[in-house]
């Protein structure tokens, strides 16, 4: 920016925490760390597990959304590139590195969030405390923001994005297989368990995140200066921001639900659990 | 009538102590007619800017319990009056007096972003044609009042000092409402990136907390604007389909 050059003096930067602020403003940020903590340490064992993350009891087809598509797993998931037993690994594996299904996954959704617009601001407060509510005191001096290395990279969403919406389909593909049933004849009807609707909830929730994105937004009409021009690309944009208005809301929504479906299949495939079938 | 007091800074270039003073408060009073009533009790060297009193100029912007507001548009009822009320001037500006701070740093920030440059008319009488649709977007950021309550907050002005780097929401809201015009043709996208530090934001949103005008400044100012730089800097296969694409 072109100023006078001369330093203009201010007031001394407060320390870490200080505030004249009287309400509780440590609360949200607080709250927001112990959600998406719980959601990462949650996702990380399960994702180690490497098992009980198909469902097929009475003909049913559920798939964990942290292990679709799946790539390797058991036979009666039908994975995609070999069948792995479950609890084992395919013979190219190196044997001291852990194996399961859920890595080849869950870098695409969980490096979607890390660079999505609504949980960098959330986490650089709660986890960074950069700041850690508005108008209170930081715990660092220097400061680099997004403008240079390392979080220059967050400019990389629009690309997780991309990658996203095909899982979208992939997810809506499971949730339609779950609403399919195959009988001890080996014939296939429909029907509607607990864990169908889970599902079904689960790729709804995932897609009305993912469509408020504002990478999205910028992509449908944003980036030009009429994108509202009438006709279908001016719906597309109004739709998408009708969504982005509620992006928090559905970033929390299909947060807890994704944690959720895995965990009732999770509890089904172990036994633990028994689904109810409606229809 | 019952009592209430305020804890104000009062000095001048920086050196503040704060002041407390009890007043009688009356029904539908707001922060700045108490400051008036200190003012007329006794303190009438208190300094304070304001001129509407209706939440229009942008004047009166200050510090109430550690959050920027307008005095004026601050209902005391709407605060806990069984503690002091703190009233403090801004702090990511200069400080003059009392609650009164410096805000030319937003003039001379203001002026670095390239004017509005409309396309030749499309009418023969000089006169242009759009769609309310395609103004409508940026009507919301014309509602702006410049109280600078935005700056204010923003941590990298208020706690990082980078005044120099940095232009802040305000002007990202100007900038949007003149590059996001369907009149203009001037292209902003290499200064926001480079002189004027949008990569700064990390989108913690406060600015959109505190504006009273309620404009979605991150949302819809910055955040756009921030992929607009990644179109022209940061994203490969924009600048391949750019360069095939021919020229207008
Ligand atoms: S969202 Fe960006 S501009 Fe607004 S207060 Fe936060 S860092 Fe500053
Ligand atoms: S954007 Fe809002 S907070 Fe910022 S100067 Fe304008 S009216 Fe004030
Ligand atoms: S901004 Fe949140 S998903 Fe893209
Ligand atoms: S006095 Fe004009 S906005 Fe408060």
């Amino acid at each position: 920016m072109t100023t006078t050059g001369t330093k203009i003096p201010l007031p001394q930067q407060r320390a870490f925490g200080k505030t004249t602020r009287t309400d509780r403003w440590w609360l949200k940020p607080l709250l927001v760390f112990l959600g998406f903590g719980a959601f990462v340490v949650y996702s990380t064992w399960a994702a180690f597990q490497g098992t009980n993350y198909f469902y097929g009891v009475d003909g049913a087809d559920y798939i964990s959304p942290f292990y679709s598509p799946l790539l390797f797993g058991v036979a009666e998931a039908h994975p995609l590139i070999s069948v792995v037993p479950e609890g084992g690994r395919p013979p190219w594996w190196p044997g001291w590195m852990p194996f399961s299904a859920a890595f080849f996954i869950l870098w695409a959704p969980g490096g979607f969030r890390f660079t999505c617009y609504y949980y960098r601001g959330a986490y650089y407060k709660s986890f960074w405390l950069d700041p850690v509510n508005c108008g209170v005191g930081e715990p660092r001096k220097g400061y680099r923001g997004e403008q240079k290395f390392p979080l220059i990279f967050q400019n990389i969403h629009r690309y997780f994005l991309y990658v996203a919406l095909i899982f979208i389909i992939i997810l809506l593909w499971d949730a339609m297989k779950a609403f399919w049933f195959t009988d001890i004849d080996g014939i296939g009807h429909f029907g509607i368990g607990l864990g169908s609707v889970i599902m079904l909830c689960n790729a709804i929730f995932l897609g009305c995140y993912t469509c408020g994105c504002h990478s999205l937004r910028h992509l449908v009409g944003g980036r030009k200066d009429c994108g509202t021009c009438s006709g279908p690309i001016g719906k597309t944009y109004s739709c998408v921001s009708g969504l982005n208005g509620k992006h928090m809301m559905w970033a929390w929504i299909s947060l807890f639900w994704v944690g959720f479906t895995d965990f009732y299949i999770r509890m089904c495939a172990a036994g633990i659990w028994s689904d109810p079938r409606f229809f | 009538m019952s009592k209430a007091t305020f804890r104000i800074s009062r000095g001048s270039g920086g050196d503040l102590t704060p002041a407390d003073y009890e007043i009688e408060i009356g029904e539908g009073m707001v922060v700045l007619d108490a400051v008036h009533q200190i003012q007329y009790e006794g303190a009438s060297d208190l300094a304070v800017r304001w001129n509407c009193k209706a939440g229009k100029c942008g004047s009166c912007s200050a510090e109430i319990n550690g959050m920027p507001r307008l005095m004026c548009m601050t209902r005391l009822e709407d605060l806990d009056l069984s503690q002091p009320v703190t009233v403090e001037p801004m702090r990511a500006f200069p400080h003059v007096r009392d609650l009164v701070t410096d805000v030319s740093f937003n003039y001379r920030a203001k002026k670095s972003i390239k004017p509005f440059k409309p396309r030749k008319p499309d009418n023969a009488d000089g006169t242009w044609n759009m769609k309310q649709e395609d103004v409508e977007r940026v009507q919301e950021f014309r509602k702006c009042i410049e109280c600078f309550l935005c700056q204010d907050v923003c941590h990298v002005l208020r706690d990082h000092h980078k005044h120099e780097e940095f232009i802040g929401p305000r002007h990202f809201v100007y900038s949007a409402a003149l590059e996001m015009h369907p009149l203009d043709t001037e292209d902003r996208v290499a200064d926001l990136k480079k002189a004027q530090g949008i990569g700064y934001c990390n989108i913690t949103k406060c600015c959109t907390v505190v504006c009273p005008e309620h404009i979605k400044i991150t949302d819809n100012a910055i955040i756009p604007l921030k992929e607009r730089v990644v179109d022209e800097f940061y994203d490969p296969l924009t600048k391949l389909f750019r360069m095939f694409k021919p020229k207008k």
